[in-house]
């Protein structure tokens, strides 16, 4: 028998954790800096990809994703010098994606071409909003023009680029997000994130919204109706959601992602980088100091950035199997999740949620439909045991 | 042993906040009783929750010697007396242990309903009345007009109340003489056997339960057999002292005193307030009149949030029963809420009073359903039943008819919100007995359905006059009416919790209230979940939640991984405080707030 990850392939995440700005939605781990220490940090990159590649030695490495912060305020040759590195470290697949989130603005636009040079063939780009007001609500610091023209340097430079956008936003309504929506689509290439607003704790955003401030956040049924007037939008543009969140023509989804939900394995390298590795036999869970400097000193002092290395317990895979596989159209194999969890999925359960037609089940596949992928963490909290 | 004509037996009337605890405080300190640095402000609410909320609940006492300007030295009792209407009862005791009273009233705020019932009560068991206008310092001071009110509701003399400000200690010289002076000494014959009522009793940690008796004929002694008529168990006294307010030894006590004893009784339970003390041999024959065994009026189901404490709860409410022999308590199942007890209460004070010791001292976390009273069932076949739980209403064919408990309710309201309270008390199928005016307050007097107060009347009360309105009401009859229990169905499923018992008339709009609530209150399901009020099979409301149409995470990436699952098992712990039914999941609150009306 194959072990489990493989089902998901393996993919490497490099966190860049600095902004030009935070912005008041974000909940990931990002710092605001003045000097940064270039070299120091190519260093450690480069020091962790030594190590996690002696440990998965002879692998073949599908996926390269720079996530941040904002990785698009690297410098063009640290970017290359990681992927060299890299290069020299794995055997690559043959249709190795390495993927870079970029900021839309003029300043970073001008190292795309930079970043293609040193092997990026990926770009997501944070567009967030194709509305100057809403912009500046979400802290950001490119304009729509900007946004437009950094997009179209990006297409001529990359043979694929996606961009996010943030929608269920204040006070938006069905018909201005569907004029949005077009505009995107009008834009787009092949891949689309389109995320709904989340209020997460500890953001500038959760702070006023639990004062009472941040009125006109879409409720329940509105975000519902956003929701479902979104999926409508993108199959008849072609790009239908292949996940809860994101849209591609079919064979353009993000492979790196795709790891993840599939639950493959992935070295995480950086401040805040998790990962799941299945060395020696076990699936592991690991994890980095969050902070910056910490990160650093750790790699330097000790030669790992990790903090945690756990045996992730097989029921606990199958939860995580069932929460990422979930979220994707083709859904999960009960069979493979059975594997990892030693017991069925509850048939009951699976019965009751495909008589609503939240789920459908086929043969050994389980996938939500698109009203039950709206709500999904019902659906996992009556699946969890 | 004290002389009959040097001791002086009072107790002090006041509404609450007006400031009986602080001049009890002020007696003893100024005459020494307590050292200054032992003294802990409110020295006779010993409670916390008492000290909280401001309430006194289990009368205290304390014996204070006081140095005349007559030259002799006097022993005052001070009995604290309860001052709410669940403790009526013994309020009545408290009063027949004492020959006066102090009535206080807040010079600015005047006389309140609350005033009222215990100075009826004080009046009643014939007392020489002191009335003493505190709070004469603040700047709100009416004494005039607060004097004319005493002398109009009230109907006795208060041309010679006394001016006190208990806070700063002002005029509490002059209090204290008028005790001497105006107070009545009490009276008995000290070789007549030995006649003593027990006044109150409580259990503490060291000494077992003791019990504190006022002695009206005979000498008890330390040692001395002893006898308690109404349960007649026989004890030995093995410690006799007075309060001061902490124990001292006395060899011995006689006509006119007060004081407590320890006599190796087990629990409080054994002891009956209003129960006659005697000697086992040579003992009295007749008792004192007006003995009452205690009578819960309210019912409620109290369960454990987690199942698991159940035996938790078991232990704690027994405990709490062997120091409170007026709570009444058996085992219930409630097909929504598990194993719990049925608890019978004094009033409604008593229920929350016992909820929060049982949660704050034993550290247990309880859903309380709906405070229900008892009704009276009228089988055909002739026989009486008590149904104390609208889920035990038995098949209608075989009842003939159901009484239900009505009050006499005093309110007593600011003029401007006087037509509210009109409202309110129609609303709850009041019948308006009397209506008078003092001043710019007004005096109404309803009878009322005990049903329709136990629940959230008071709250209604205190919202609309904001605060203004004080309330009293005594239990008066059983009366018939028509009567229905309306059950809840929650997906098709009955909700035994949520069952009550409602006046005909009023079924749709309670039954409407509840569903409109319930709707809100409970989270929306994958599915959809119809909610209705049913009388027998019919359906008398009805409101439909939707199914949930949106909650799923925007973003999950492989760095959110642990952070997710973590936030999916902390939900799905979350519904561990929701109760199940059939499939659907109810927040514990709402067994509570659906009963809540917003009229």
């Amino acid at each position: 028998m194959i072990e489990d990850w493989r089902h998901g392939g393996f993919g490497l995440y490099l966190h860049w954790p600095f902004c030009a700005s935070k912005c008041p939605y974000c909940d990931f781990n990002s710092h605001v800096a003045g000097q940064i220490d270039i070299a120091r940090w190519r260093n450690a990159y480069i020091r962790e990809i030594d190590r996690i590649g002696r440990e998965t030695e002879g692998r073949v490495l599908n996926t390269v994703f720079f996530g941040g912060g904002t990785p698009s305020l690297m410098p063009a040759d640290l970017v290359a010098a990681i992927l060299d590195k890299i290069r020299g470290t794995w055997r690559l697949a043959n249709d190795l994606e390495v993927t870079l989130e970029a900021n839309p603005t003029s300043a970073e636009a001008q190292r795309f071409r930079g970043y293609a040079e040193a092997g990026v063939n990926r770009l997501s780009m944070g567009v967030q909003a194709l509305n100057d007001a809403d912009l500046k609500r979400l802290g950001r610091l490119h304009s729509v023009a900007e946004a437009e023209r950094a997009f179209g340097i990006a297409r001529e430079v990359f043979d694929r680029v996606s961009f996010d956008l943030i929608y269920a936003r204040q006070d938006q309504t069905l018909s201005a997000w569907e004029t949005e929506l077009s505009r995107a689509l009008s834009m787009a290439v092949d891949h689309l994130s389109l995320y709904q607003l989340t209020i997460e704790d500890g953001t500038a955003f959760g702070t006023r919204h639990a004062a009472g401030g941040l009125r006109g956040i879409p409720g329940e049924d509105l975000a519902a109706d956003l929701y479902h007037l979104t999926q409508e939008i993108c199959d008849a543009a072609g790009m239908p959601a292949y996940e809860v969140s994101n849209h591609a023509r079919p064979g353009a989804e993000s492979r790196h992602n795709s790891i993840y939900w599939r639950y493959g394995d992935y070295a995480g390298i950086g401040p805040g980088a998790h990962g799941r590795l299945t060395l020696g036999g076990s699936r592991k869970a690991t994890d980095t100091p969050k902070a910056p400097g910490a990160w650093l000193n750790r790699v330097e002092q000790t030669g790992t950035g990790e903090t945690l290395r756990e045996d992730l317990p097989l029921h606990e895979q199958a939860e995580e199997y069932l929460m990422f596989g979930l979220r994707l159209r083709e859904g999960i194999d009960a069979a493979r999740y059975q594997a990892l969890s030693g017991q069925p999925l509850d048939a009951e359960a699976l019965t009751e949620m495909e008589d609503l037609g939240l789920l459908v089940i086929d043969g050994a596949q389980i996938r939500t439909t698109p009203a039950g992928r709206a709500v999904l963490n019902a659906i996992l909290r009556r699946l969890f045991p | 042993m004290t002389q009959l004509d040097l001791i002086r037996n009072f107790s002090i009337v006041a509404h609450i906040d007006h400031g009986k605890s602080t001049l009890a405080d002020r007696l003893i300190q100024m005459t020494g009783t307590v050292a200054e640095r032992d003294m802990k402000a409110q020295m006779l609410d010993s409670m916390d929750i008492e000290r909280e909320r401001g309430i006194t609940i289990k009368a205290n006492t304390v014996r204070i010697e006081y140095p005349a300007k007559d030259g002799q030295t006097y022993i005052l009792n001070l009995i604290d007396t309860p001052g709410h209407v669940d403790f009526a009862y013994e309020v009545s005791r408290s009063m027949r242990a004492v020959e006066g009273s102090l009535l206080v009233v807040d010079a600015s705020q005047g006389v309140e309903a609350q005033t009222l019932a215990n100075v009826y009560q004080a009046i009643d068991a014939g007392h020489e009345i002191v009335p003493v206008l505190n709070k004469i310092d603040l700047p709100a001071a009416e004494p005039d007009r607060v004097k004319e009110q005493i002398e109009d509701v009230i109907g006795i003399d208060a041309s010679e109340a006394i001016p006190i400000s208990a806070k700063s200690g002002l005029g509490i010289p002059d209090v204290l003489e008028a005790i001497v002076t105006r107070l009545p000494a009490p009276k008995g014959d000290r070789n007549a056997p030995l006649k003593a009522m027990l006044v109150d009793s409580w259990y503490d940690p060291y000494l077992g339960v003791v019990v504190m008796i006022r002695v009206m004929d005979g000498v008890i002694r330390k040692g001395d057999r002893i006898k308690m008529m109404q349960t007649g168990a026989v004890y030995g006294i093995d410690k006799l002292a007075v309060l001061k307010p902490q124990m001292v030894d006395i060899a011995e006590l006689g006509p006119g005193e007060i004081g407590v004893l320890t006599a190796s009784i087990k629990q409080v339970r054994d002891t009956r307030v209003g129960d006659t003390i005697t000697h086992e041999k040579k003992g009295c024959e007749v008792p004192l009149p007006g003995f009452k065994p205690a009578q819960p009026v309210v019912f409620c189901g109290l369960f454990p949030v987690d199942a698991n404490d159940f035996e938790g709860l078991r232990d704690a409410i027994e405990k709490l029963a062997l120091n409170d022999a007026s709570f009444s308590y058996e085992m219930e199942t409630s097909a929504a809420l598990g194993f719990g007890f049925r608890c019978g209460f004094l009033g409604l004070l008593h229920l929350e009073v016992v909820r929060d010791r049982l949660e704050r001292e034993y550290d247990l976390d309880l859903i309380t359903t709906a405070p229900s009273v008892v009704f009276k069932l009228h089988m055909k076949d002739g026989e009486v039943r008590d149904l104390h739980n609208p889920a035990d209403m038995p098949d209608l064919t075989y009842v003939d008819h159901i009484e239900e408990p009505r009050i006499k309710a005093t309110i007593m309201v600011p003029d401007e919100y006087l037509g509210d309270v009109l409202k309110l008390c129609q609303d709850r199928r009041g019948i308006q007995l009397d209506l008078t005016y003092a001043g710019s307050r007004a005096m109404v007097v309803y009878d009322l359905p005990l049903a329709e107060v136990v629940f959230d009347f008071y709250d209604r009360l205190k919202s609309v006059t904001k605060g203004y309105a004080s309330f009293d009401y005594q239990i008066s009859e059983y009366r018939e009416d028509f009567l229905v229990k309306m059950s809840i169905l929650v997906n098709d499923e009955p909700v035994d919790a949520l069952s009550i018992m409602v006046h005909r008339d009023r079924a749709e709009a309670r039954g409407r209230a509840m569903v409109e609530k319930l709707k809100e209150l409970i989270p929306r399901h994958m599915f959809k979940i119809p909610i209705q009020a049913a009388i027998g099979g019919r359906v008398i409301a009805r409101e439909t939640l939707s199914a949930m149409r949106k909650d799923v995470t925007a973003k999950c990436y492989g760095g959110d991984a642990t952070r997710k699952k973590k936030l999916l098992e902390k939900q799905k712990a979350g519904k561990k405080k929701m109760r199940q039914f059939g499939k659907v999941e109810i927040p514990q609150s709402a067994f509570i707030s659906a009963l809540k009306m917003d009229d």
